[in-house]
């Protein structure tokens, strides 16, 4: 979240779109309430009329797939009728820069489309820029070439029309939600977006989180109370795992992973320190190589030195160009070519699409090693429906590990919040951590390396690897503090401003990011953590002060935010070039002639319109200001609605180009696609429910919550039911060209059939929470039906539209 | 809680059917989670039983205009003021607490199911392994620790909230009038009063399940009136309160319930 859950109440206009917040978030879902009751609009856009429709002032349905299509009509509905916030878009945006001549978009396709690699070379989506660097700009939004003239003509296409016939959604619906949520495009109001696996969980899912980020810049929605692009996490840890990098392609705090061509930390640092000639831009990352250095300091401690490029040579590479998503593991293990697995708190042989593959790669291990609280369908994988045991040589080890609430640690909310909290009860038998199981086994790994040497033992035992306290024991503040990252050496830092000099001693804990290095004098195991403890120990994720200054809900001594303790990011955009507050009624930050005062600014310098010393609002940018215009996508600098791998269309309406032209296809023989056919008529969508917790591996061997949410079901509109013959509470099959399930159908007013191009089409959904080897009569995985497809950017998976069949058992 | 009259508030326009309350009843109070079947609801178990003693109801619901709307309703014990399980139990099993609520004491129940027929709401489930009715007491033993019963603890929108009889009829009417439409009060107007009142998005009509104007049976009253005093001066209540099951269920039929009871556990 770009701000925070208390923060939603602050809102005049939430758009839900991409979420069932009622279900997913239910605790989250008050302040979104206490905003409808100060006066908030609640929209809700989804497929399906959800426990959170019914809280909503309205709900607008829209076929599965096609949240671009609805939000590239509303930026060209907000351009069109003129309720762009222009003081924000001039100023804090680059609306203004001028594009490369170069540049082109046609028929789908931006200039630089390769076909064979399905890739673009982004050489022509830059600005011209003048003698000094800095790009050009046109204050007056006019040239043809200008990001803000670009960004019109794009949307021109997204017409009222060509949107209702693409989405289904009618065009009273979509004007009534443009209407009402473009009215948020001035001073004193804020207009903010709810979204979570509804948007992520599609090829095109990183780019409709881009049009919203253009909607909230038009608007001026970004960086103020109330506003912001505001993804609702959950306990999977999604805030967790990208913070702290368990992803492929990330290092911890976003820092990139290395890629082999990337051969010293000097090329490294020059591929990814971005440079700005602007003298008003903060450009951030341009302390890249601090936090990267810092990183490697606290990995390898004493043995990284500047000599040996602080070790980065030991740091594990990725191919040029190549992914390693869990759609790619199981790909090249269904190939044979992965021979072990751990898998630590996941279930992928129900929560990972296309099922048959992945329990067929599964096959395919030598050995396979669980960390849970319970077994599940993946660790019991070779004793799973039509599978023989005999035939399968895989050894498998479940090693258990205590629940979350059995062991201390930080938890980090979609807020950005690293909260601290204690263990509340002992974990039974030989359970324990699994931050106490890694360190055993790599203790292990450690000494047979030491031992036996092996292929590549230096990074292994170059490994810094002081976690344990003086009992041997896993100690997790260790591991904190390590995150945090210390003084190496004693240091004086020396604050001309403000005229003061500290004196930090070798082993404190490093105060804030702002005071790690690149010559090796501090570590950070994680740049964006630095600062969650003081320099004297003290770990401000445990603070719990209730004091709330701006009457904001802020709550600044609650927790600790990264970044700094800021609570809402780009927080200076909320003020306008002399750094008073668009809106004085909610006050989050102003300048006051020496000082920002209320939540932590985005950077000291003063406002922008300070020529010598200001800085523009967005500082994580190279040249400071929002994108509107953003190269950094795979798939183009102006998101463009592809229809779904698999959808009801034979053809785009809005170009040549049916699908994303940049998501990469798998090609098994288990990567069936059927696009389009007459056998499998109905589009499908997957999710969860209050009730289960993802695969449903936790909540269904917990009876209550069994017996709230029994079994597998397809949610089919009364129309289709009825043409089908269906009967509520049915036993049915759903099918796709990949796979099929049985479930109970539940027959419901709640799916309405949507007009896509002058035709019906059906929309089911069912909940994935399900698997066979508990209960043993409540449904298997809904992955049978899904595709390996996912996000061009991010290889999320697309578990939200595909089409299927739905016949009566 | 002070020991005075108290309501517990149940809007729905605020609850999002989480069923959170419907789990933390079954943790506070040890009951058990049966295994059910989907029955083309997200309602489950379909309706109140022994063990469960508050239900989300799910209900689509169109408007007149066309509107579609989900109706959630936490049903369980209203906690009447003229309460007509408290009149017809025989044993002083089910007795009016010192906040106004309809308390429950389990091992006073003789299983004479009195209550069961009497509750113009269908609160009262007969558990037959134990022969015993097990209803929600508003988690009696909470509020004498002034303590949140537990549903109104769990819930996170403030759909739940319990107070003081006064404060509560205040708020209430607050609310109905911040809703405006067809929103009103449910439970102040009938049997005495309820100490668990509904804000209600549609009329009452419209809910299923929901009595629209629920009463004491007239053959509770004449319990009450005839022959109730005679049964609390002796052991001849059990013999006065088998009367009493008479009067109002007719002649006993073995397993009368069982079929209904299975279907209404969802299944099994």
């Amino acid at each position: 979240m770009s701000n925070h859950y208390i923060d939603l109440k602050n809102s005049d206009c939430i758009l839900i779109m991409g979420s069932n917040a009622a279900e997913h978030h239910p605790i989250a879902f008050k302040w979104i309430l206490r905003a409808k009751d100060r006066g908030a609009t609640i929209i809700h856009v989804d497929p399906r009329y959800t426990r959170t429709s019914a809280r909503c002032d309205f709900h607008v349905p829209l076929r599965s797939g096609t949240d671009i299509a609805f939000l590239g009509g509303m930026i060209n509905y907000i351009l069109n009728n003129k309720k762009i916030f222009r003081e924000y878009v001039l100023h804090y945006t680059n609306a203004s820069f001028i594009v490369s001549k170069d540049f082109y978009f046609k028929d789908g396709l931006f200039s630089g489309y390769d076909p064979k690699t399905r890739k673009y070379g982004k050489d022509t989506w830059v600005f011209e820029k003048d003698g000094r660097g800095i790009p050009k700009r046109d204050m007056t939004l006019t040239d043809p070439r200008c990001v803000f003239q670009l960004l019109k003509k794009h949307y021109s296409r997204y017409t009222l029309d060509q949107v209702s016939g693409i989405t289904g959604v009618t065009k009273e619906d979509l004007l009534k939600v443009y209407e009402v949520y473009s009215a948020t495009g001035v001073r004193d109001k804020a207009g903010t977006n709810c979204y979570a696996l509804g948007w992520t969980h599609h090829t095109t899912g990183s780019q409709i989180i881009r049009t919203m980020s253009i909607i909230q810049l038009l608007l001026g929605n970004m960086g103020i109370c109330g506003g912001g692009v505001n993804a609702l996490r959950g306990e999977p840890n999604v805030q967790g795992s990208t913070d702290h990098a368990i992803l492929y392609n990330i290092l911890p705090g976003y820092l990139k992973m290395p890629a082999a061509s990337q051969d010293t930390l000097a090329k490294y640092l020059e591929k990814n320190t971005p440079k700005s000639s602007d003298p008003q831009s903060a450009n951030y990352y341009q302390n890249y190589p601090k936090f990267t250095v810092s990183f490697l300091k606290s990995l390898f401690g004493d043995r990284a030195t500047a000599a040996n490029g602080f070790g980065y040579s030991w740091l594990p590479k990725l191919d040029d160009g190549a992914a390693y998503s869990l759609m790619h593991l199981f790909d090249e293990m269904y190939k044979g070519k992965i021979k072990g697995l751990f898998a630590v708190g996941t279930d992928p042989a129900v929560s990972s699409p296309n099922t048959t593959k992945v329990r067929k790669a599964l096959e395919n291990l030598e050995w396979l090693v669980g960390e849970n609280i319970f077994d599940n369908e993946t660790y019991s994988f070779w004793k799973g429906p039509g599978v023989d045991p005999a035939k399968v040589k895989t050894e498998v080890f479940l090693l258990p590990a205590s629940a979350s609430m059995e062991k201390e640690g930080s938890q980090s909310n979609s807020g950005r919040w690293v909260q601290w909290k204690y263990k509340a009860a002992e974990a039974p038998d030989d359970a324990i951590p699994v931050g106490e199981i890694t360190i055993k086994i790599m203790d292990a790994v450690r000494a047979l390396y030491a031992k036996e040497g092996g292929k590549h033992p230096t990074p292994i035992l170059n490994l810094k690897w002081d976690y344990k306290d003086s009992n041997g024991r896993f100690d997790v503040l260790k591991v904190a503090k390590q995150i945090n990252g210390h003084f190496l050496r004693d240091t004086v830092i020396e604050d001309k401003a403000k005229g003061t000099r500290t004196e930090f001693k070798k082993g404190q804990t490093v105060p804030t990011f702002g005071m790690l290095t690149d010559d090796g004098s501090t570590s950070s195991g994680n740049w964006i953590m630095a600062g969650s403890f003081e320099a004297n120990g003290l770990n401000k994720m445990a603070k719990r002060g209730k004091d709330d200054p701006t009457g904001l809900g802020l709550y600044p001594n609650w927790s600790y935010a990264w970044p700094v303790n800021r609570r809402i990011i780009y927080n200076r955009a909320s003020c306008d070039l002399n750094g008073k507050p668009f809106n004085p009624k909610r006050k989050l930050l102003e300048w006051t002639g020496d000082a920002w005062v209320g939540d932590v600014p985005d950077g000291p310098w003063p406002p922008q319109a300070d020529k010598q010393k200001g800085k523009y609002p967005f500082i994580m940018k190279p040249d400071g200001l929002g994108a509107l215009f953003g190269p950094g996508m795979a798939e183009g600098p102006f998101p463009e609605h592809y229809e779904p791998l698999e959808g009801p269309l034979t053809r785009n309406p809005l170009s040549g180009q049916l699908i994303n032209p940049a998501i990469q296809i798998f090609k098994s023989d288990l990567d069936k696609v059927a696009n389009a056919s007459e056998k499998f008529p109905y589009v499908c969508t997957t999710y969860s429910c209050t009730e289960h917790w993802c695969s449903g591996a936790l909540t269904r061997w917990q009876a209550w919550l069994l017996e709230a949410m029994p079994e597998l079901y397809v949610e089919i509109g009364e129309p289709l039911a009825k043409e089908k013959g269906i009967k509520n509470g049915e036993r049915v099959k759903v099918s796709s060209v990949r796979g099929a399930v049985e479930c109970v159908a539940m027959v419901t007013k709640r799916f309405r059939p949507f007009l896509v191009e002058g035709k019906t089409v059906h929309q089911v959904g069912l909940p994935f929470n399900y698997g066979w080897l508990h209960p043993k009569d409540g449904g298997d995985s809904t992955n049978f039906l899904t595709p390996s497809v996912g996000d061009a950017n991010t290889f999320c998976p697309e578990y939200k539209a595909f089409m299927v069949n739905v016949t009566k058992l | 809680m002070q020991a005075t009259e108290i309501i517990k508030l149940i809007d729905t326009t605020r609850c999002t059917a989480c069923r959170g309350c419907q789990i933390a009843c079954k943790q506070w109070n040890e009951m058990p989670g049966k295994r059910t079947r989907n029955f083309g609801s997200y309602q489950n178990p379909p309706d109140l039983q022994w063990n469960t003693w508050t239900l989300i109801r799910f209900q689509e619901h169109v408007d007149p205009k066309g509107n579609l709307t989900w109706l959630f309703r936490k049903d369980g014990c209203m906690h009447c003021t003229d309460a007509a399980c408290v009149v017809s139990c025989p044993t002083g099993a089910l007795y009016h607490t010192e906040f106004g609520t309809v308390g429950f004491n389990p091992s006073r129940c003789i299983g004479c199911k009195n209550c069961v027929a009497a509750c113009p709401f269908e609160v009262p489930k007969y558990d037959a392994s134990k022969d015993r009715i097990y209803k929600c007491d508003l988690c009696e033993t909470r509020l004498q620790a002034n303590r949140l019963p537990a549903c109104v603890l769990s819930c996170p929108t403030g759909a739940l909230t319990i107070g003081r009889k006064d404060k509560m009829l205040e708020a209430a009417a607050k609310r109905i009038n911040e809703l405006g439409g067809n929103a009103n009060l449910y439970g102040d107007k009938f049997v005495g009063g309820t100490h668990v009142l509904y804000i209600l998005s549609e009329k009452p009509e419209v809910y299923e399940a929901l009595p629209k104007n629920p009463v004491v049976p007239l053959s509770i009253i004449a319990w009450k009136d005839l022959f109730k005093p005679l049964s609390l001066l002796a052991a001849g209540g059990v013999v006065v309160g088998s009367f009493l099951h008479y009067l109002i269920h007719g002649p006993k039929r073995p397993d009368e319930n069982a079929e209904t009871t299975k279907k209404a556990e969802g299944g099994e």
